[in-house]
């Protein structure tokens, strides 16, 4: 074999060994959240809403691995217990906003102008609204509570989804295999249904794993402001509200909430940004 | 000479000038569209929640209402009018700057926000200069010096993907609780801008700072850059006096991002450090289902965006003709 197609061989082995480990951290991260949202008694040690015995604010240690809170629950498990509503949050609120944005994005990019126009002047205006506010405002309207909230982050990420579906319809609807796919006379719902739309959807998909941290984490931040999951329940961002009252003296109850959704958030977004970079084609 | 050949003449000799004053009244337009579009979705929601809207006024007396008095309340509010009529009504009191009163406050929005808007524009400025100052910093220093960068994109990363709040808080915990150098919380002094400065500034820095080092990496590449060198320039007023203006350039298209973020964070902000301001007061217009305070306070935030972009888009064509004669 020449030296050329050797050093090709390695080149790009050597870039992935330098990404690997970022790369591995995350995925195990993302995949022990899977597992504690999936079968959460698997890895918690007690029950998350039990009123321990053995007392409130307890330091990390023995039995409790990160300590009590302050009605003497484990803090360990409301962290595992808490991946579930988190989870759900990022995947549900992403699946709302990817549907909601791929049908406007269609109904822009294949319908009339008048239509089109309409619909892009509408996304301009609420684009002109910061997600939170948009957000807050679906909150006000809708009420609080975990589900509101879930459609509150997926409303305020509506717009920038349609956008790209829109773009990337324009370019699939005058490619060459849909001009084909209708001179075989096959016919338009067809056509939409089994060519334009998988093709225009696919650069969204990959950007919407980036965009399951980030619902997670507008997520907490509205629990955090006392909007989504209601107190008993585990939930990180609640955890955080709570814990905030005693940070002066055992900032932990804050810490572990915090490092939980960073992480998560983090891991989610290194793989999004993984996939993103693989599906352009670029290696380094 | 006739009108007509004097303004041939002008165009003749000034063309960019008037392909200039063209995109900003092009902008212009964009920017008022937007706003009425703004005006008129908050329009529809405060119609679709007016049932809502005579009891909640008068909710807050503690009475329970009888038909009388909220036939009387809806008359004062103007919500017997026609619709269009109503619609008309509202646009106009908008354009005098009236953005509807307050159910909980029995204020006017307006009020209630020129009340407010001093603590959180300080704040806002603050965070967005220490915000670009850092982000330029982090670009200038660390594009194309190979460990430098690795960790530097490194801290960014993991910047943009923490949550404001808890950035925050890992501030308190680190400055407040353990070190004890920086006050908790309040609106007093300097001291105490601190820590909300940073908190809301750092995660839209680490944004900037990966966008400007893309584009900073993109220039020096460019042959001038080389042609610079070769006249025996040092490497950093290279990067400072040739790469960055072209760089900066790019950075001024993230306005919108910033000032959404600006806005979205001073919320979680001001509430994490009990600060007040207009994040505050749209948190307890939430909270209180204030509808009127919080579809004002959106249409505002829609003002500011538009402003602020429309702003930047002209000091933008001013910097960088080449968008108009391309």
């Amino acid at each position: 074999m020449s030296a050329l197609t050797a050093t090709g061989a390695v080149l790009p082995r050597a870039s992935r060994v330098r990404l690997r480990p970022g790369l591995i951290l995350a995925g195990l991260f993302v995949a022990a959240v899977v597992v504690a949202a999936l079968v959460p008694q698997l890895l918690a040690p007690h029950d998350p809403l039990q009123i321990g015995a053995e007392g409130a604010f307890l330091p990390p240690g023995g039995s409790h691995l990160l300590g009590t809170d302050e009605s003497g629950r484990d803090v360990l498990s409301r962290m595992v217990y808490g991946a579930r509503p988190s989870l759900v949050m990022g995947l549900g609120a992403t699946a709302i906003a990817v549907t909601g944005g791929a049908v406007l994005g269609l109904a822009a990019g294949l319908g009339s102008r008048l239509t089109e126009s309409l619909i892009m002047r509408l996304i301009d205006v609420v684009l002109s609204i910061p997600e939170l506010l948009l957000a807050l405002v679906v909150i006000t309207l809708a009420g609080a509570g975990s589900t509101n909230a879930m459609f509150a982050v997926a409303f305020a990420g509506i717009p920038s989804y349609a956008r790209i579906v829109r773009a990337q319809t324009h370019i699939v609807r005058r490619s060459t295999f849909v001009e084909a796919a209708t001179g075989l006379g096959i016919p338009r719902s067809t056509v939409v249904w089994r060519h334009v739309l998988p093709n225009a959807i696919r650069p969204v998909l990959v950007l919407s794993t980036i965009g399951v941290g980030s619902a997670i984490s507008a997520g907490a931040a509205l629990s955090f402001l006392g909007l989504g999951a209601e107190p008993p329940a585990a939930e990180w961002g609640d955890m955080l509200s709570n814990g905030l009252q005693y940070i002066s003296n055992d900032w932990f109850l804050v810490a572990v909430p915090s490092v939980a959704i960073t992480l998560t958030v983090l891991s989610i977004t290194v793989l999004g940004r993984e996939l993103r970079r693989r599906s352009e084609g670029r290696t380094t | 000479m006739t009108t007509r050949g004097a303004t041939a003449t002008l165009l003749a000799g000034h063309p960019t000038l008037v392909a200039i004053a063209k995109r900003i009244g092009v902008r212009l337009l964009a920017g008022v569209g937007v706003l009425w579009g703004a005006a008129t979705l908050s329009f529809i929601a405060l119609h679709v929640t007016a049932g809502d809207a005579a009891l909640s006024t008068v909710a807050g007396q503690g009475a329970n209402p009888t038909k009388e008095v909220l036939d009387q309340v809806r008359r004062d509010l103007g919500l017997d009018q026609p619709l269009y009529h109503q619609y008309l009504d509202y646009l106009g009191r908008l354009l005098h700057g009236d953005l509807g009163r307050s159910y909980q406050q029995r204020i006017a929005v307006s009020q209630a926000i020129s009340e407010q808007l001093g603590q959180t524009v300080q704040l806002a400025v603050a965070a967005a200069a220490v915000a670009v100052l850092l982000a330029i910093a982090a670009a200038v220093l660390t594009a194309r010096r190979r460990p430098w960068r690795s960790i530097a994109s490194g801290v960014e990363l993991t910047l943009s993907a923490t949550p404001t709040f808890v950035i925050g808080i890992v501030l308190l915990i680190v400055f407040s609780f353990t070190l004890k150098v920086l006050p908790v919380s309040g609106n007093d002094g300097p001291r105490a801008l601190i820590l909300p400065t940073l908190t809301l500034a750092l995660p839209i820095g680490a944004v900037l700072a990966q966008v400007l080092r893309g584009e900073l990496e993109e220039v020096l590449e460019q042959p001038f850059i080389l042609t610079a060198r070769s006249r025996g320039m040092r490497d950093t007023v290279v990067r400072v006096r040739h790469a960055l203006r072209h760089a900066l350039v790019q950075i001024v298209t993230m306005s919108g991002f910033v000032v959404g973020g600006l806005l979205g964070g001073a919320v979680i902000t001001e509430t994490l450090f009990v600060r007040q301001g207009v994040g505050q007061l749209m948190l307890s217009a939430v909270t209180t289902k204030d509808i009127p305070m919080v579809l004002g306070l959106v249409v505002f935030a829609a003002f500011v965006y538009v402003v602020v972009n429309l702003l930047v888009d002209i000091a933008y064509t001013v910097i960088d003709p080449r968008l108009v004669t391309r």
